[in-house]
C-alpha cells in the first residue's frame, strides 16, 4: 500500500515560497493568478494491506514527524 | 555549574558553545551524543547547540527533536534544569514543544550570515539579568530559517507572561521593521518557556563573547547564567 501526504502550511501562515512563486509567475508575464502556496509531498510505501490502519498509522506518524501542525496542515491519500 | 551539550549529527556550533562555557566557567561541559538516552541527573545547564541538525531535511530541528535523547531532556525541563537552544537548537526546541510556535524561512528565502542588534526586553531571568533592556547589543545571525511565528493567543501568552527575551533593534535599540533580518513576528529574537528556565534564540551569544572574536555583547548571557546557577 502506498501513502502520499501532502504537507501544507495552514491557511493565514504566510509562505514566503509562495509569494516568490507568485512574484516569478508574474514577471513571466502569466496573469490570471492570484496566489500560490507552496508545500511539500510525501510518498510513503507501507506494508499494511488494511487501508482504515494504515491511514491511523500514517496520520499518527505526520503528527509526530512529517507535519508541524503549529504552522501545518496534511492530506493522506491512500493507494495500492 | 555542570553543563551538557547535545550534539547532533549536523551540530555545528558545540565546540563554539564549549569553549565559551568553559572559558565563562572553568569547567568542560559535557558533549553528549543525541544517541544516549541517559542523561546526568546532576546537571544545572542544557545547552541545543547551533547547526544544521540531520541536514535541516524535512523541517529545521524536526528529526533532532526525535533524537533518542529528547526523552531526557523533557523530563530534566519539566525538573526544572536549565536549557539554552542556539540557532538550530531554538527550532530544535520549538519542534519537541517546549517552547511555543515555529522557525519558518526567513522573509527574503536567503541565508543570512551576518551581525544584527537586539536588546533584552526581560531581564527577570537567569539568561538576561546581565543585559541593560535600554542598550542595543550585537550578536551574529547565520540561518535560513529563523523567522519566528506563532498564532495569535500564543503570541499575546508570550507578551503577557513576559517571555520574549530579545527582539531585535537597530543599533540605537529602537525595534522597527528595517532592523528585522528575518521576519520574525514582533521582530522576536528569542523567547522562553513559562517558567522562565528554557531560552530559545536565533543570535548566537557564544560566538561574540570573546574580545579576539570581535565582541564580547554575547558574554553577559553566560557570566548571567554562571551566577544563577553555579
Amino acid at each position: 500500500m502506498k501513502a502520499r501526504i501532502h504537507v501544507s502550511l495552514k491557511p493565514g501562515v504566510l509562505d514566503p515560497q509562495g509569494k516568490a512563486i507568485l512574484g516569478a509567475l508574474e514577471s513571466m508575464g502569466v496573469d490570471g493568478v492570484s496566489d500560490a502556496r507552496q508545500g511539500k509531498l510525501i510518498e510513503l510505501d507501507l506494508a499494511d494491506t488494511d487501508p482504515d490502519a494504515a491511514r491511523a498509522r500514517v496520520d499518527d506518524m505526520c503528527r509526530r514527524l512529517l507535519a508541524n501542525t503549529v504552522i501545518e496542515t496534511y492530506d493522506i491519500d491512500l493507494s495500492e | 555549574m555542570k553543563a551538557a551539550v547535545i550534539v547532533f549529527p549536523g551540530s555545528n556550533c558545540d565546540r563554539d558553545v564549549a569553549v565559551t562555557l568553559r572559558d565563562v566557567t572553568g569547567l568542560d561541559p559535557r558533549m553528549h551524543w543525541h544517541a544516549d538516552p541517559d542523561l546526568p541527573k546532576d546537571l544545572d545547564l542544557i545547552v541545543l547547540p547551533g547547526g544544521f541538525s540531520h541536514g535541516d531535511y524535512l523541517r529545521c530541528g524536526a528529526m533532532a527533536a526525535q533524537a533518542p535523547v529528547i526523552a531526557a531532556v523533557k523530563r530534566q525541563a519539566e525538573r526544572g534544569v536549565a536549557m539554552l537552544g542556539i540557532c538550530n537548537g531554538f527550532q530544535v526546541l520549538c519542534e519537541t514543544g517546549l517552547l511555543p510556535g515555529a522557525l519558518m524561512r526567513n522573509r527574503g528565502l536567503t541565508y543570512i550570515c551576518k551581525d544584527v542588534h537586539l536588546k533584552a526586553v526581560t531581564t527577570d531571568t537567569i539568561f538576561t539579568s546581565h543585559y541593560d533592556p535600554a542598550k542595543a547589543i550585537r550578536m551574529p545571525i547565520a540561518h535560513h530559517d529563523g523567522n519566528y511565528v506563532a498564532d495569535l493567543p500564543t503570541l499575546c501568552m508570550l507578551e503577557d507572561e513576559d517571555r520574549v527575551a530579545f527582539r531585535y533593534c537597530d543599533a540605537a535599540g529602537r525595534v522597527v521593521d528595517e532592523a528585522n533580518p528575518n521576519g520574525s513576528t514582533a521582530n522576536i529574537a528569542g523567547i522562553l518557556s513559562e517558567n522562565h528556565r528554557i531560552l530559545g534564540m536565533m543570535p548566537h551569544p557564544e560566538r561574540l563573547a570573546d574580545p579576539r572574536l570581535g565582541g564580547t555583547d554575547g558574554r553577559a548571557l553566560f557570566t548571567a547564567l554562571l551566577e544563577a546557577l553555579a
